[in-house]
């Protein structure tokens, strides 16, 4: 099994509890896609199996490894394996889309690598791959904050194929996008996926593209699973009772924009 | 060999820039007569290290806690009665160089006439003049004119803080909404009227808040220009210093850092209380 | 009551005017009379004649390439080290370093430079060097605080995706903090550099070089006219300096 949850919860900073007693084990090579109201915990989920939040109680498996009984240093070996994609890439604004691509590879480079592609990009022919498959070359040495949402969101995935992790988890990946954007990087993604036998899990907004391009689909609601189906054995009645009574949420406000003060004396 | 997969538009300008620095600097170390090694020789380190040790304890003795009194008194002295003075040339300067007041302006939508920008230069120039030659060249020149002593100083920060307090007193009255000036005078008030009804209440808080941060700045100006003979504790150390009397400096800068501090809240609090 | 202690305050700072003037006994009007302005005025006109002497020209020039070259320096090395202390006084390494660089940074900037140059100048000879260590240690107080506040501005998040990838610390600061910095550093660097040029033509008068040592030297010998050739120097150094920050803030930072 590549993710292992056994009974996990997950609280956090200020108190309020993510996921409560969540059972869930996932093989390699496994499509699966995360779907819910909005504060159902999916994002708690994916950040979980990216060990980006240690569980409050459980066991938890990843690749086959105690996360978090690891140490810091062999931790972060194995993070090298695992791609998160956020739904708000936290790219730098001034960073150059070569340099926040490269930076992918990062846990796997050397030293005098990282500090020299800094100055000058090593791998501008990988990037330009990447970034070729989100029809996104363009773009290769724009900065960050030339783009819209939906070109960041498709940079944030480009970075992470580079990466070529063994697990590929995507929160919310293509939020920001048209209909028909989001099809075709749902495609890409899961092609890749596919191709390089990588677990692929993803959070989705939209049922349709995720009863379309998954072969399992997950229901979460208030912290716990609903249902873990195959994709032909979820039917309406299940869909209507994980949705039910939905309460809008606000979205987050924007980051603020980068701004330069001098002071006076 | 570069193809254009791998080559990057940025990588030129970038080899450039660094040639350019590195071009710049070079000579830059040679004038400079950088040498860092000259803190980690072993003769200037001992006698640095002499200098150093005797920082410790800071002098204290009566009559010397007397001079220090007096210089820090005197130092303070200089800072307001060279503020003050600054201000009695500053605030007619600064109406005179401001666009603000322009008659012409206000029955033209705002352009000032040719000839009012013409009369404006001269004194924007002598303002721009004033604060350029930095204060203490002022109070090196001023020690030679009129003697060593407090007066160099004063005379030194009222000249140089009149060009800062006038320029920038100018700009802010710009800075404002200009109608109900232009209203006032087009209603045939005078000049100055116009300008105590129609400014002056918008831009009176920042003018005050202003004046007090200079007001700071000078007196650490006036610590420094003591170096040169105009007075005040800078004039104390400089003696202190030149008798290697490390206990002297060092309850100098000490008194030196509470003065800048205690100014820096009494700054803050009437910035406070006025603005 | 409010008007009442506002009043109040301005009569104190009346009387701490008048106090002033009292204290350092200056006599305006004695200032002010014939024969002591008759003497003022004989002493300006000796600057009326500057120096214009295609050696001493030569000797300004040199003078001003070492103004210059010594707030260049000063201020790249108090970069380098601002951001090298900067990184634990924005608490990247736990509070005791914290509280410790910060202590040295406050020590470093409270001296004024003029005060550094004259210890540099005991440690290190008379010369430019010493203007440039001067300079160097002040500029590393001032730069190092606005550095370590520009770094706590900085959002958290792309340096966290970093490491989330199983990048170390160092990569994550160089690839998720330092360029969203990297703008501000430099915006701050040049900002003190245009202070470091006019600070650098005045350090001479305690002996540490440039301009400012040329001026001291030839007042100290009576030669006005070379003195106000040094002075216009100095001048037309500061206005180029103001009309170049001014051009490029407008054409670089504002964008």
């Amino acid at each position: 099994m590549t993710l292992d949850l056994t009974q996990v919860s997950v609280t956090h900073a200020n108190g309020v509890q993510a996921l409560r007693g969540v059972e869930l084990h996932i093989g390699a090579g496994e499509q699966v896609a995360i779907i819910g109201p909005s504060g159902a915990g999916k994002s708690s989920l994916l950040n979980l199996l990216g060990t980006a939040l240690p569980p409050a109680s459980g066991e938890m498996q990843v690749l086959g490894e105690r996360v978090w009984q690891l140490s810091a240093r062999q931790r972060q070996r194995l993070r090298a394996r695992i791609g998160l994609i956020h739904q708000a890439p936290p790219l730098p604004p001034r960073q150059r889309v070569v340099t926040a691509v490269l930076a992918g590879k990062l846990g796997q480079w050397g030293m005098g690598k990282s500090l020299l592609n800094l100055l000058h990009p090593l791998d501008v022919s990988g990037a330009r791959a990447a970034l070729t498959r989100l029809d996104l070359s363009d773009k290769l040495f724009a900065q960050c904050q030339q783009l819209s949402g939906g070109q960041l969101q498709r940079v944030g995935i480009a970075r992470v194929l580079y990466q070529a992790p063994e697990v590929l988890l995507a929160d919310e990946p293509v939020s920001a996008m048209d209909p028909v954007l989001a099809e075709h990087t749902l495609s890409v993604l899961c092609r890749h996926a596919r191709e390089h036998n990588v677990t692929l899990v993803a959070s989705l907004h939209a049922v349709d593209l995720a009863l379309a391009h998954f072969s399992r689909i997950i229901g979460l609601r208030d912290g716990q699973i609903l249902f873990d189906l195959p994709t032909d054995a979820v039917d309406r009645e299940r869909l209507d009772k994980l949705y039910a009574n939905e309460q809008l949420q606000p979205s987050p406000a924007p980051p603020s924009p980068l701004s330069v003060q001098i002071p006076r004396c | 060999m570069l193809t254009r997969d791998t080559r990057d538009p940025a990588s030129g300008p970038r080899l450039l820039l660094c040639l350019l620095a590195f071009v710049l600097l070079w000579p830059g170390i040679h004038f400079s007569e950088l040498d860092l090694g000259v803190l980690l020789a072993s003769d200037s380190q001992s006698e640095m290290g002499r200098f150093v040790a005797a920082f410790w304890p800071p002098a204290h003795g009566d009559a010397f806690i007397e001079l220090l009194l007096q210089a820090t008194l005197q130092t303070l002295a200089i800072a307001t009665a060279g503020m003050a003075l600054a201000l009695l040339f500053a605030v007619p300067a600064s109406l005179l160089a401001s666009r603000a007041l322009s008659l012409s302006a206000a029955s033209r939508g705002g352009q000032p006439g040719y000839w009012g920008q013409l009369l404006r230069w001269p004194v924007r120039g002598l303002l721009i003049f004033l604060r350029s030659v930095p204060e203490i060249v002022w109070a090196l020149l001023f020690v030679r004119a009129v003697g060593l002593g407090p007066t160099a100083g004063v005379l030194a920060i009222a000249i140089t803080y009149s060009g800062m307090l006038g320029k920038v007193y100018a700009e802010i009255y710009e800075s404002v909404d200009q109608r109900p000036a232009h209203a006032l005078l087009q209603a045939g008030s005078g000049r100055l009227t116009a300008f105590c009804y129609g400014i002056l209440p918008n831009v009176a808080a920042e003018l005050l808040s202003y004046t007090v941060y200079r007001w700071e700045c000078a007196i650490r100006a006036s610590v420094v220009m003591g170096f040169v003979g105009a007075g005040g504790l800078g004039q104390q150390m400089d003696l202190s210093l030149r008798m290697f009397a490390g206990g002297e400096v060092a309850s100098m800068l000490l008194t030196f850092l509470v003065l800048v501090l205690l100014a820096d809240q009494l700054s803050r609090l009437l910035r406070w209380r006025l603005a | 009551m409010n008007r009442l202690i506002n009043a109040l305050l301005f009569l104190c700072i009346g009387a701490a005017v008048v106090a002033s003037f009292a204290y350092l006994g200056i006599d305006l009007g004695q200032l002010g009379d014939s024969g002591n302005l008759n003497r003022m005025g004989a002493y300006a006109q000796r600057f009326l004649s500057p120096d214009l002497s295609p050696s001493h020209l030569k000797a300004i020039g040199h003078g001003a390439l070492e103004t210059i070259a010594m707030s260049a320096l000063g201020t790249l090395l108090a970069a380098v080290f601002g951001l090298v202390l900067a990184l634990p006084a924005a608490g990247r390494f736990g509070w005791p370093m914290q509280s410790a660089s910060r202590l040295i940074l406050n020590a470093l900037r409270a001296v004024p430079e003029l005060v550094w140059a004259a210890l540099m100048v005991l440690a290190a000879g008379l010369g430019p060097n010493a203007g440039t260590l001067a300079l160097a240690l002040h500029t590393t107080g001032v730069l190092g605080r606005l550095f370590a506040e520009a770094l706590e501005n900085t959002p958290p998040e792309p340096a966290e995706a970093i490491r989330l990838q199983g990048g170390n610390a160092v990569w994550a600061f160089c690839y998720g903090t330092l360029p969203n910095l990297m703008p501000q550093l430099l915006a701050y660097s040049l900002y003190r550099w245009e202070n470091n040029i006019r600070m650098a033509s005045v350090l001479g008068f305690v002996g540490a070089g440039g301009l400012g040592q040329m001026l001291y030297v030839s007042l100290s010998l009576f030669q006005e006219a070379q003195a106000s050739t040094v002075i216009l120097a100095m001048l037309l150094l500061v206005l180029a300096v103001d009309t170049l920050s001014s051009w490029s803030r407008q054409r670089w930072v504002k964008a």
